[in-house]
């Protein structure tokens, strides 16, 4: 079950192919009729949609997520805060609105591992880490992350030692969650935004560890 | 309803694939459901609940089988006609009906920057409304199957955990999603011990932490 990271990618690629040649390929003109439909009767704004997609694809995301984690590794204070009170710091680098959604930040230590999941849908912290990847949303992620979740982590490559406590959040409300993941030995050096280059989607999910030097494809 | 997206627990799914460098959508058709999607929530004509609720009547061989946003599209679809915002018609045949007023989208291109990071979902703190439980407290997830929308995930139901923390009011999923009410009420995080939920098997140093509502617990 431990898979290398290549073998999944690989394994990845064939499950995408797979689920979308079940799709059936008139959807995305489906998709497309409608759009039209709803433009002609004055439902949606079409300008709003593409400033929404634009949104998405490039001004929010898990970099967003990483500069959280950096000024938090690099400002004890900060941290504080946002463990106690993460929309408000959140807001504090402009990611959220206060008003946005409810985010609990929950800390990795060398004692306490969290990790994040919806086994009922999707539910993921949009704002500061943007849609979640599609392993997020798999019906696998979801089955296993709550009764096999050391098992999960060995897929990601994380062997967990027997006696950290394991936390799994299951996001069954309106909170969103975001780890807090360990800074990494040997970053005693780096200033805040190269810290912030060092820290993973993956690993404010909570299925990975921060490392000091980062390949740039596991991004 | 006790349907196949309840997935907590469940065996067979498989390995968990992580792709590398992910884009985040796949397809051009997939970034359009998305924001059709808040697009059209800005009507405000269904409620969160509501949305999820449309994704769980799927039936489930259709679930299992769509792809993610397809779910999204065949709910916005199902949501749409049953709000009466596009008749059946329309949907096939891509044209307003004849007649059909011509409205002005509630989400105007300039509001995207300020609602698309905001989803309203806020804690209330609302002294009005009493928490029943507190944090410490010994509680059992009541054993219920409600054939509408629930977040009691099943392999909770009937368990025993401890009040961890307590998120303030929230609206009711299971009264807000079929038009009965918002019925305001806390939501705690409860934590539960992997070997209460899935028995002696699992590690002692597990636990899974669910939010649950007030109405789905009662004291243990």
């Amino acid at each position: 079950m431990s898979a290398s990271v290549p073998v999944a990618a690989g394994a990845a690629e064939q499950s995408q192919d797979h689920q979308h040649q079940l799709v059936p390929s008139d959807i995305s003109l489906r998709v497309k009729s409608l759009e039209s439909l709803l433009v002609e009767k004055g439902l949606v704004d079409p300008a709003a949609l593409d400033a929404l997609v634009d949104t998405y694809e490039n001004k929010v995301g898990p970099r967003n997520g990483a500069k959280i984690v950096a000024r938090a590794w690099t400002d004890p204070a900060y941290k504080k805060r946002l463990l106690a009170d993460a929309p408000a710091a959140i807001a504090e680098l402009g990611f959220l609105s206060t008003q946005g959604e409810h985010t609990l930040a929950v800390e990795n230590t060398p004692k306490v591992h969290n990790m994040v999941v919806c086994t009922l849908c999707s539910c993921y912290p949009w704002p500061i880490l943007g849609l979640p990847p599609v392993w997020y949303k798999s019906s696998a992620y979801r089955a296993r992350a709550v009764i096999d979740p050391r098992g999960v982590l060995k897929e990601f490559g994380l062997e967990l030692p027997d006696n950290v406590e394991l936390r799994v959040w299951d996001s069954t409300a309106e909170l969103r969650y975001l780890v807090l993941p360990e800074r990494p030995a040997g970053t005693d050096h780096m200033d805040e935004e190269t810290l912030a280059g060092l820290v993973t989607r993956n690993s404010m999910v909570g299925v990975e560890k921060v490392k000091a030097s980062l390949p740039k494809e596991a991004r | 309803m006790n349907g196949v997206h309840d997935m907590g627990g469940m065996h067979g799914m498989g390995p968990v694939h992580a792709e590398i460098n992910e884009p985040v959508f796949h397809h051009a058709w997939e970034a359009r459901v998305y924001v059709q999607t808040r697009a059209i929530g800005a009507w405000k004509k269904w409620n969160i609940d509501t949305g999820r609720y449309y994704i769980e009547r799927i039936a489930p061989e259709q679930y299992l089988r769509m792809s993610y946003y397809e779910k999204w599209f065949t709910r916005n679809v199902e949501l749409l006609v049953k709000t009466g915002m596009v008749t059946r018609n329309e949907i096939e045949t891509g044209v307003p009906d004849p007649g059909s007023a011509r409205l002005t989208p509630p989400l105007h291109v300039d509001r995207v920057p300020q609602v698309a990071l905001n989803r309203n979902i806020a804690p209330s703190r609302e002294p009005a409304v009493k928490p029943k439980f507190k944090a410490g407290q010994r509680v059992r997830a009541r054993n219920m199957n409600p054939i509408g929308h629930t977040r009691l995930p099943r392999y909770a139901r009937g368990k025993t955990g401890k009040i961890f923390l307590d998120h303030g009011v929230y609206n009711f999923p299971d009264t807000n999603a079929d038009g009965r009410g918002a019925k305001r009420q806390h939501v705690y995080s409860v934590r539960f011990t992997a070997k209460e939920l899935w028995g002696d098997h699992a590690s002692p140093h597990d636990f899974v932490h669910l939010d649950l509502w007030d109405d789905y617990l009662e004291h243990a």
